[in-house]
């Protein structure tokens, strides 16, 4: 019985589907359980939290990711699965949170202060807690002591930034330096993106990475993850 | 059902109905005076008997005749000249419907050129770091032959956006004669491709033999007059103002025999016709307007086709220019003259100056190919893989050509919207406006699922890599590695037995045996 909900919740987070109303990818799947509803019930049905996150969540992410890779998927193909997976892991979270079961990690995100160009980093944002990272959206336009005190009181593992402008990049470097002033820049990666900016402008601000895309944040942050272990 | 081609709602005009109407008077006006001078006998004669004032011309070493043609001849023809006419196939789904007044467009391959050009792509080492290796496609021309012909009929075969084939490639093998190159282009063709097969005739004496050839194929007489699986393109008209005498008598026994043909004229503006846009116009109709007179006294109801390769002459050489803007003017020109006489107008784009695939081709090409498309031409001849105006073939090019083709297609799509999208609009804007990512991106999926939206371009490289040439060479192996339904074992049997001179080696059963 586990196992039939564990294959529905994966099957749909392949065809990206978070509720029933959803249409997803397939014909007739409209009026079915989606991935949150599949969600809740495996909880009723007392399915560990292990099993619905590694056999449904993430096995369902594997063959979407796989799917992108050989362009059978495009982009929004990987955000509904993303936010289907995000929508599920804030239904599972309170459990989480009493169990010891660890996340991914904590990730908080914003444009930097003076930015209000959110695309990517709503993308990025998406993607990550579909990756089954605990995502903090801070928002747009936010400040350097505002992204402080988040980290502070919420020990954040990795800090995203985004900025579009170049004229407002500038900032990732102040909110580094405000890290480093606030004892906080060696308890957190942080990571830049965005059209203004590049490798090499991470480089020279001191940031931890620069990802083109969500996509790359993904990959940067496992990585963080496989040193960490 | 016919193949669907495109429906231009709203055809590009270039020209006013004003400017229309003068430039039939001006056509008028040149038929009457100075009129054409006739190489053929038997054209002069028809016109004589019909009411034409026909002189000879004493002045030429060849004989000739001064025919003067009245507008009330003209008129005629145009009355009796078929409004619909129909290209038939050997799959009847790619038969073409040409109504002159419809501007439906069908897109199609041509002309025939005489060098075939091969690519391959050698490997490059960089001399300051032999680590890195590039690919570079090379580019080799050499004279082409009837094997060509069958690769590229096979791969317009598989095209999906070419709806008809001209031959591409004059075939010059060393066993092809005068004698023998019609019925070997014709099979090489109508063997490779269910399309539609159009071509130039090479000599008079083939032409039974050809039109055989076609009744074997479908099965009698009768039924390639209801499915005319070939036609011909006739240029009987040598700018300025000529019937010339062999071309003419070919035409005049295609129109005998009534099966479809092209009337085409392809003066050049600035030699042959006036550089003045009204000026190449005026003539360029009166040509094509003696040449449909013509046909409709030899046989009323004929099925001719307004044909039209304008083009302007470059200045540093005189060639040909096809690139050049003042080129796709005259044949949106052209469509709407054809258009007023509710006539199917067979028109040219796509033909590009430069000798290889490349950014300049690329630019000449879809220049035209989108003007002269949206004009609304039945029958466009826009030359899929033709380069160096009309001289080189290249398969990779028609499948590039494919590729922008199919965007083509895809812009011309009616817009959908209505009520009920509006409504839909709304409440997806409702629903998104009141989340916090305010992305519409989940909305797409059904669009992209539906086929509502355009792919991605085929040839796109990985990153920044501009891999398009070699992407279509793979795409050009795949179609050439699909099969083909050529024409079945029996009826191939009865074509090599009574049709003279075809090449055994393009006996596919046979070689099969071998």
């Amino acid at each position: 019985m586990s196992d039939d909900i564990i294959a529905l919740i994966k099957e749909n987070v392949i065809q990206g589907r978070t509720t029933k109303d959803d249409e997803g990818i397939d014909e007739d799947m409209t009026g079915k359980p989606g991935v949150l509803e599949l969600t809740q019930s495996a909880l009723e049905k007392n399915v560990s939290l292990d099993v619905i996150i590694t056999q449904g969540l993430t096995a369902g992410m594997q063959v979407v990711g796989e799917k992108f890779s050989t362009k059978e998927y495009f982009i929004p193909d990987m955000l509904a699965s993303a936010e289907a997976v995000g929508a599920a892991m804030d239904v599972l979270k309170p459990y989480l949170d009493a169990s010891d079961v660890e996340t991914k990690g904590k990730f908080a995100i914003g444009t930097v202060k003076g930015d209000i160009h959110d695309i990517g980093k709503n993308i990025v944002a998406i993607l990550l807690k579909g990756a089954g990272y605990e995502v903090n959206d801070l928002g747009i336009d936010v400040s350097a002591e505002k992204i402080i005190e988040v980290v502070k009181e919420e020990n954040t593992d990795y800090l995203g930034l985004s900025a579009l402008l170049t004229t407002t990049m500038v900032e990732m470097g102040n909110v580094i330096e405000a890290l480093k002033e606030n004892g906080l820049r060696d308890k957190v990666k942080v990571l830049i993106g965005g059209a203004a900016v590049s490798e090499e402008y991470a480089q020279e601000i001191g940031a931890d990475a620069y990802c083109v895309d969500g996509f790359e944040a993904i990959r940067v942050l496992d990585a963080f993850q496989e040193a960490k272990a | 059902m016919p193949r669907e081609g495109i429906l231009i709602d709203t055809p590009y005009e270039r020209i006013t109905k004003e400017q229309i109407t003068l430039i039939h008077q001006a056509s008028m006006e040149i038929l009457r005076d100075p009129g054409l001078i006739c190489f053929n006998r038997e054209a002069a004669e028809i016109f004589d008997n019909k009411g034409a004032e026909v002189t000879s011309v004493s002045s030429s070493e060849h004989p000739c005749w001064l025919v003067k043609i009245p507008e009330k001849l003209v008129l005629d023809a145009l009355d009796s000249a078929p409004k619909i006419v129909k290209l038939g196939a050997r799959n009847k789904d790619n038969t073409l419907i040409m109504n002159g007044e419809e501007p439906r467009v069908h897109w199609i391959s041509g002309s025939e050129t005489n060098i075939w050009l091969d690519v391959d792509f050698p490997t490059y080492v960089k001399k300051s770091d032999p680590t890195t290796e590039i690919q570079v496609p090379e580019f080799h021309p050499r004279r082409g032959t009837v094997a060509d012909l069958c690769q590229s009929a096979h791969v317009c075969e598989h095209l999906d956006t070419l709806d008809g084939y001209i031959r591409t490639v004059n075939i010059q093998d060393k066993d092809i004669t005068e004698d023998n190159k019609d019925v070997n282009k014709y099979f090489a063709s109508l063997n490779n491709t269910t399309k539609h097969v159009m071509s130039g005739l090479t000599s008079l004496k083939q032409l039974d033999n050809v039109v055989n050839m076609a009744k074997l194929i479908v099965g009698g007489e009768e039924e390639l007059k209801e499915n005319p699986i070939i036609s011909f393109i006739t240029c009987l008209v040598k700018s300025p103002l000529q019937f010339v005498e062999d071309t003419t008598q070919t035409f005049i026994e295609i129109c005998r025999r009534g099966l479809p043909v092209v009337v085409s004229s392809a003066p050049q503006a600035g030699s042959t016709a006036p550089m003045k846009e009204d000026g190449i116009m005026a003539q360029i109709n009166a040509e094509v307007l003696a040449a449909i007179t013509l046909g409709q006294l030899v046989n009323p109801g004929a099925p001719l086709i307004y044909g039209s390769v304008p083009v302007r002459a470059r200045l540093d050489n005189l060639a040909d220019s096809y690139g050049a803007p003042e080129t796709s003017q005259y044949n949106v020109d052209c469509v709407q003259m054809a258009r007023f006489y509710k006539l199917p107008c067979y028109a040219t784009s796509g033909v590009c100056d430069t000798k290889q695939p490349g950014a300049q081709t690329s630019v000449e090409r879809l220049f035209s190919d989108i003007l002269v498309t949206l004009s609304g031409p039945q029958y466009l001849h826009c030359a899929f893989g033709l380069l160096d105006c009309n001289s080189i073939f290249c398969l990779l090019q028609a499948v590039l050509d494919d590729a922008h083709f199919k965007m083509i297609k895809f812009f011309l799509r009616p817009p959908r919207i209505d009520e009920t999208e509006i409504a839909e609009t709304l409440k997806q804007l409702r629903e998104v406006v009141a989340t916090p990512q305010k992305l519409y991106i989940r909305y797409i999926r059904s669009m992209m699922r539906s086929g509502q939206l355009s792919m991605p371009y085929p040839f796109e490289g990985d990153g920044e890599t501009d891999n398009v040439f070699a992407l279509a060479y793979e795409r050009m192996n795949q179609l050439l590695a699909q099969p083909v339904e050529h024409i079945d074992r029996a009826t191939t049997s009865r074509i090599f037995q009574e049709i003279p001179g075809l090449l055994p080696r393009l006996n596919v059963y046979e070689e099969r045996r071998d």
